[in-house]
C-alpha cells in the first residue's frame, strides 16, 4: 500500500457521507480501506458514477498490497497467495496464509494418484470453530511424455483442487493446458531456457506462471520483469529451495531479500515466492522419517519467512500437522479478539438430566471444549463465562475466572441450575478445581472437578455421569 | 540488477552473555556457553551471527510425569539427576543442562533448600558443561531454594532461573551478583512487563547487563505460538532499534511444546479429524517447530527434552547460522 492514513484515502472517496457503505462516514470508510478490512468496490456512488472513475482508478493504485496478489485455480476451492504489505506480522497482519500442494508424478498408476489426491483433498484437522486443510496438488511431468502428463492432469482435475502443473518442458505444459483450459493451473517454470515458449503459454491460456533462477536473483528480477513487460502479471518468484547446507542459508537470504526488496517498493520484485520444501526428499536422508522431518523444519522456515506457496511430499500427519498449525500461527491477524460471545450454548440436545459445565470465553478454549464434546455424541449445557477472551489457566491466574464470574454468567444467561436441570451439579475445568468451594457457596450447586484437559471428558463422563 | 539495501534502523547490537565458568574463569567446567551479540534478525545477511543457538536439556529431582515419547529416553536415569545429566550430555549432545529443583515444591515434597543444594552439587558433579538452576516455580519458595543453589555453585556462572515480578527478584539478583551467576528474567508474553523486569534487575539490583537472559515466555504450536513468536520478535526489533531495555538475549522453554496434546494425545479427540497417525513422531516434531520458530524469531538459548527435537533443531539452527 501506497499511504498509511485514512486522511489520505479520504481525499479520493466522494466525501457525501451517504452511508451506503455501511459506514456512518466517509472517513470511517476511509479507516476501513487502510486496515484492509474493506475495498473500494464497498462504496456504490465511487464504483457507479462517472465523475469518480479517475479518483477510484488512483486511490486503488494507491491501496494495491506491495506484493501481488496471485489466484490459483477457480470456484471454491481456489487459492489466492501474495497480497502482503508487511514485513512482520505485528505491523499489520500477513494476508493469504501460506498454501500448501502435495506432489503427484505423472508416471504413478491411476489408482495410486486417486487416493493420493483424495488424501490431499479429504485432509482436515479441527481448530477454533474451523478445519485446517491442504491447499491443492502438484503434478510432476517425471515421464516428460505430453500424453501421459495430460491423462494425470486429467484425472487430478476431478478432485477440484487448484494445481501446479511441473515441467520445463513447453510441450509438456501445453498437453496439460489443454486438458485443463478454464482451470487457471499454476506453470512451474519459465527459465532462462524456455522462458520464451512458457511465457508465450501463460499469456494464451491465461494461467499464472511461476519464473525460475537458482539462486541468482538478478536472473530472477530480469525473467519477471520481461514477463511483466509482456503483459503477464500473475507471476511468482522461484529462487530455487536448496535442502541442506550452504544452498539452503542462500535459500533463506534470497526469500528476506526478495521480499525485503518488493515490501519497499520494487515492484518488478514484488510477486509472492515459491518455495520447495519437497527437494528434503532429494538430500540423501536415508530414513523416511528423518526425510519427512527435514521436509518440515523446511517447510517451517520458509513458512515463517516469505513462502507464500509451497510443493510438499510427504502425507504423513507428523509432517501436514505442523505444517498447517505454523501457517495458521504466522497469518492469524493479530488484530482480531480471539473470543466467542459469553453465554450458554446448547452442545447436541441437553435436557434436564444433561450434565452442566462452564469453559471461558477465548476462541481457542471455547472451540477445543466445544468440538471434544459434540464430537463423542455428549449432549450437554455448556456455559462460557466472559473473560475477557482469556483461556482457562490465565483467567485463573489473572481472575477473569472467578466464582463470582461464574455465577454472574449464569444469572445473565438466565440459567437457573435448580429449576433447568434437575441434578443441580455443574462440572468445572480441572485447571479451575481452585475454585470449587467458593463455587459451592456462590451457586448453592454441587461442583465437580472435571479433567484437566477437555479431550478427556468422554472418558471422565462415562465414570462420573450421572452423579450419584 | 537485484538490489537491496541492508537495514539502516539496526544499529544496537544484543549484549552478549557467558553462562559457566571454565578453570580460567575460576570455576570447574570444561566449557563456558557464549550467548547473543547479534546485530540483525536471526541468520539475517545485514550481520553475521556470532554465536550460534545453544540447548539445554531438562533433568529432573524426581521422578515426573512425562510424555511417554520423552520418557522412554530417560526412564532408567530419572531416579539420579547425576546420571540424568550425564546421559543428557554424552548421548544427547547437550550444550547445557537444566536441574529443575521442582521436589521443592510445598505441594510437591516440600524438600529443604539446603537438600535441593545437594542435587545442584551432584549434577555439576557428573558433567563439566554449563548448567542453569530451575526452582519449582513457587514463588514463596524459589528465591531460598535458588540461593542455596547459588552458593553451593559459587563461581561457576549457572543461569538462576527465575526472576520474575511475582517473587522476590531481589534475592535471586543478590545472589547472582554475590556467588557469580546470570540471572533468567522471567515474564509471561507481555513486552512492557519485560521491560519493567529487566529494568528492576538492572537499576534497583545492580544486575550488569552482561548477566540478564530474558525468557519472554513459550507457547507451544497451536497453543499461542502466535502470541509467543510476535512477543519475541518485536523485542528483538525494538532491541536492534535501541530500546536498551531489551538489549538481551533470549531462552525458551521449548518443553512447553509437550503439552500441546497434538503431541502426546494417541489420536484425535474428534472423530471428524483426519488421522493423527504415531503419535511418538508427532511429539518431537511439535518440540521441533516450536523451537525454530521461535529461533527465527530471534530466540538464543533453548530448553528442551526430546533427544530427536534436540539433534534436529541444532541442525536447522546450525544450518542458517552457516
Ligand atoms: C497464551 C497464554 C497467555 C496469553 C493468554 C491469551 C488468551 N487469550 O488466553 C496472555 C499473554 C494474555 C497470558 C497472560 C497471563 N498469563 Co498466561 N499463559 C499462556 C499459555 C502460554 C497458554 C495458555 C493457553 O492458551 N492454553 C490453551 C487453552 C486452550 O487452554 P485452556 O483454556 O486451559 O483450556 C484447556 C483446559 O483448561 C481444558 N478445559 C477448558 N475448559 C474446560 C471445561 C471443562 C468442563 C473441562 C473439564 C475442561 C476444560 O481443556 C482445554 C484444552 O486442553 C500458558 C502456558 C502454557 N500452558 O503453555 C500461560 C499460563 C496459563 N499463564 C500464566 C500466567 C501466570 C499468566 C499471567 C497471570 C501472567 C502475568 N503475571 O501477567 C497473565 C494473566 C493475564 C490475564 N488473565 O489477564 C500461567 C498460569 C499459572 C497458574 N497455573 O497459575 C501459565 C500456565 C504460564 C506459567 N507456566 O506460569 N497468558
Ligand atoms: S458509500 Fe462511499 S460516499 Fe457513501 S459514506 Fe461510504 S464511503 Fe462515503
Amino acid at each position: 500500500m501506497k499511504i498509511n492514513s485514512p486522511l489520505e484515502a479520504y481525499k479520493y472517496l466522494p466525501q457525501t457521507n451517504c452511508g451506503e457503505c455501511g459506514e456512518a462516514t466517509c472517513m470511517a470508510f476511509a479507516s476501513k480501506l487502510i486496515d484492509r478490512s474493506g475495498k473500494t468496490s464497498d462504496c456504490p456512488p465511487l464504483i457507479k458514477e462517472k465523475k469518480f472513475a479517475k479518483k477510484l482508478a488512483e486511490l486503488d493504485r494507491l491501496l494495491a498490497p506491495e506484493i501481488r496478489q496471485v489466484t490459483i485455480g477457480v470456484g471454491e476451492k481456489a487459492v489466492n497467495i501474495g497480497g502482503d504489505d508487511v514485513l512482520y506480522r505485528h505491523k499489520l497482519t500477513f494476508f493469504n496464509k501460506t498454501k500448501m500442494f502435495f506432489d503427484v508424478a505423472d508416471n504413478m498408476d491411476e489408482a495410486a494418484i486417486v487416493e493420493r489426491v483424495n488424501s490431499i483433498a479429504n485432509f482436515r484437522k479441527f481448530y477454533v470453530g474451523r478445519n485446517l486443510l491442504l491447499d491443492g496438488v502438484a503434478i510432476r511431468a517425471v515421464s516428460n511424455d505430453p500424453a501421459k502428463f495430460a491423462a494425470a492432469v486429467k484425472k487430478v482435475a476431478e478432485a477440484g483442487l487448484p494445481m501446479i502443473f511441473c515441467s520445463f518442458n513447453p510441450e509438456v505444459l501445453k498437453a496439460g493446458l489443454e486438458v485443463a483450459k478454464d482451470l487457471n493451473p499454476l506453470l512451474y517454470a519459465a527459465n532462462k531456457d524456455n522462458w520464451k515458449e512458457v511465457g508465450e503459454l501463460a499469456l494464451e491460456y491465461k494461467v499464472p506462471v511461476v519464473v525460475s533462477a537458482f539462486n541468482d536473483l538478478d536472473a530472477l528480477k530480469t525473467l519477471a520483469k520481461t514477463f511483466a513487460e509482456a503483459g503477464i502479471k500473475d507471476i511468482v518468484l522461484d529462487p530455487g529451495t536448496y535442502p541442506t547446507g550452504k544452498g539452503l542459508k542462500e535459500t533463506f537470504t534470497n526469500f528476506l531479500k526478495i521480499r525485503r526488496a518488493g515490501i519497499m517498493g520494487d515492484t518488478e520484485i514484488a510477486y509472492p515466492i515459491i518455495a520447495l520444501p519437497f527437494t528434503a526428499w532429494m538430500a540423501g536422508i536415508s530414513d523416511p522419517v528423518s526425510a519427512s522431518y527435514w521436509e518440515t523444519v523446511m517447510a517451517s522456515v520458509f513458512t515463517i519467512r516469505y513462502g507464500d506457496i509451497m510443493i510438499l511430499h510427504s502425507m504423513e500427519p507428523y509432517s501436514t500437522l505442523p505444517e498447517v498449525h505454523l501457517a495458521e500461527t504466522i497469518y492469524t491477524d493479530p488484530r482480531t479478539p480471539v473470543s466467542v460471545d459469553g453465554g450458554m450454548y446448547k452442545v447436541g440436545s441437553p435436557t434436564a438430566d444433561s450434565p452442566v459445565l462452564f469453559t471461558t470465553n477465548f476462541a481457542l478454549t471455547y472451540y477445543t471444549v466445544e468440538s471434544d464434546i459434540s464430537s463423542n455424541g455428549i449432549d450437554c449445557w455448556l456455559l462460557a463465562v466472559d473473560t475477557d477472551g482469556i483461556g482457562v489457566e490465565a483467567a485463573v491466574a489473572g481472575g477473569q475466572l472467578t466464582a463470582d464470574k461464574v455465577k454472574e454468567a449464569f444469572d445473565k444467561a438466565g440459567f437457573d441450575l435448580k429449576t433447568a436441570v434437575n441434578h443441580n451439579t455443574v462440572v468445572t475445568p480441572g485447571l479451575a478445581a481452585r475454585l470449587q468451594g467458593d463455587l459451592e457457596d456462590k451457586l448453592g450447586a454441587n461442583v465437580k472437578v472435571g479433567p484437566m484437559d477437555s479431550g478427556r471428558i468422554p472418558g471422565w463422563m462415562e465414570k462420573n455421569w450421572p452423579p450419584k | 540488477k537485484f538490489d537491496v539495501a541492508n537495514i539502516a534502523e539496526w544499529a544496537t547490537e544484543i549484549q552478549e552473555v557467558p553462562i559457566g565458568n571454565t578453570s580460567a574463569d575460576g570455576g570447574s567446567r570444561g566449557k563456558r556457553v557464549m550467548l547473543g551479540g547479534e546485530k540483525a534478525l536471526p541468520f539475517y545477511f545485514d550481520a553475521p551471527m556470532p554465536n550460534r543457538n545453544q540447548v539445554t536439556i531438562d533433568v529432573f529431582d524426581m521422578r515426573i510425569g512425562l510424555a511417554k515419547a520423552v520418557k522412554q529416553n530417560y526412564d532408567e536415569v530419572m531416579d539420579s539427576p547425576g546420571e540424568w545429566a550425564k546421559k543428557n550430555v554424552e548421548k544427547f549432545n547437550a550444550d547445557m543442562i537444566t536441574i529443575h529443583l521442582i521436589s521443592t515444591d510445598p505441594l510437591i515434597k516440600d524438600t529443604p533448600a539446603k537438600e535441593a543444594a545437594k542435587t545442584v552439587e551432584e549434577v555439576l558433579q557428573a558433567v563439566d558443561v554449563p548448567i542453569a538452576i530451575g526452582g519449582s516455580g513457587n514463588p514463596q519458595k524459589d528465591p531460598e531454594v535458588l540461593t542455596r543453589a547459588a552458593e553451593v555453585s559459587e563461581g561457576e556462572r549457572c543461569l538462576l532461573a527465575s526472576a520474575s515480578l511475582n517473587l522476590d527478584y531481589a534475592a535471586i539478583a543478590e545472589a547472582a551478583l554475590k556467588y557469580d551467576h546470570d540471572v533468567l528474567s522471567w515474564t509471561q508474553l507481555d513486552m512492557n512487563a519485560q521491560k519493567e523486569l529487566n529494568r528492576k534487575l538492572m537499576k534497583q539490583c545492580n544486575v550488569p547487563r552482561d548477566r540478564i537472559i530474558m525468557d519472554p515466555t513459550t507457547a507451544a504450536l497451536g497453543y499461542g505460538l502466535d502470541y509467543a513468536y510476535t512477543n519475541m520478535e518485536r523485542i528483538r526489533l525494538a532491541a536492534l532499534m535501541g530500546d536498551d531495555e531489551l538489549t538481551f538475549l533470549m531462552s525458551s522453554g521449548t518443553t512447553n511444546a509437550w503439552g500441546a496434546r497434538e503431541s502426546w494425545m494417541v489420536s484425535s479427540p474428534l472423530k471428524e479429524d483426519s488421522d493423527w497417525g504415531p503419535r511418538e513422531y508427532r511429539g518431537p516434531i511439535w518440540e521441533i517447530v516450536t523451537g525454530l520458530s521461535l529461533a527465527i524469531a530471534g530466540n538464543d538459548l533453548f530448553m528442551m527434552m526430546h533427544p530427536t527435537s534436540v539433534a534436529v533443531l541444532k541442525q536447522i539452527t546450525q544450518t542458517l547460522f552457516g
